[in-house]
């Protein structure tokens, strides 16, 4: 399935622009969608932390990605 | 009442918000944008949020507070886009019957939003940008 993730912060600089689209098999896990975008992008592992947020909200590594999610990626948070 | 925000934060606004009469404390926590980091002259701040993320996120915080702490009224306002030196960048503010609980909640409540919600800072100097805390 093809999938827009989104992208804030140094993760949107590392992509070269706010969205990128991967393609991914119906159901695969939240943490093996990052290790490929991790590959696809190698300046990800140079970060402190790197997250990927579904339908707003943070999800375990196990979380299966269906057509429709929307994907954020979430580099280290530094509001306040 | 939770915000985020492109407009200068209106501090009497909020404190007006979270005014009630069974409320013997109101605590205000005001985070506003320093002029140094390390020994480097910061230029300005620029924030960005993943907005509908970052209001639930928040909320999430607030409902944590609500169950360890009596509070009666919060405010809880980010400011997005360019904030300069000295200005306010974040402002939180709880009433609580009691003081303890105030000055409790809303130390939580910024501790909290600078570990989870999705909010970016990037520091500008005069010759250079840099993305706060993204490398180790």
């Amino acid at each position: 399935m093809e999938l827009k993730v989104v992208a804030f912060g140094i993760a949107r600089d590392i992509i070269g622009g706010k969205e990128t689209v991967v393609d991914l098999p119906e159901g695969i896990a939240a943490g093996e969608a990052m290790i490929r975008l991790k590959a696809q992008f190698p300046a990800f592992n140079e970060l402190t932390s790197l997250q990927l947020a579904v339908n707003e909200a943070y999800v375990e590594p196990d979380y299966a990605i269906s057509r429709g999610d929307e994907l954020v990626l979430i580099p280290p948070v530094s509001g306040g | 009442m939770i915000e985020i925000t492109p407009h200068k934060i209106d501090i009497p606004r909020l404190i007006a918000h979270v005014s009630d009469d069974g409320a013997g404390a109101t605590d205000v926590f005001i985070g506003t944008t320093r002029n140094m980091t390390s020994d480097k002259m910061v230029v300005r701040l620029d924030f960005e949020a993943y907005e509908p993320m970052a209001i639930k996120e928040i909320q999430k915080i607030v409902d944590r507070a609500e169950a360890q702490w009596s509070i009666l009224k919060y405010a809880v306002v980010h400011r997005v886009g360019t904030v300069e030196i000295g200005e306010e960048a974040v402002v939180i503010a709880v009433s609580t019957p009691h003081r303890q609980a105030a000055f409790e909640a809303c130390k939580f409540i910024i501790d909290e939003l600078k570990k989870t919600v999705p909010i970016w800072k990037k520091e500008i100097f005069e010759d250079g940008e840099v993305w706060v805390a993204a490398h180790p």
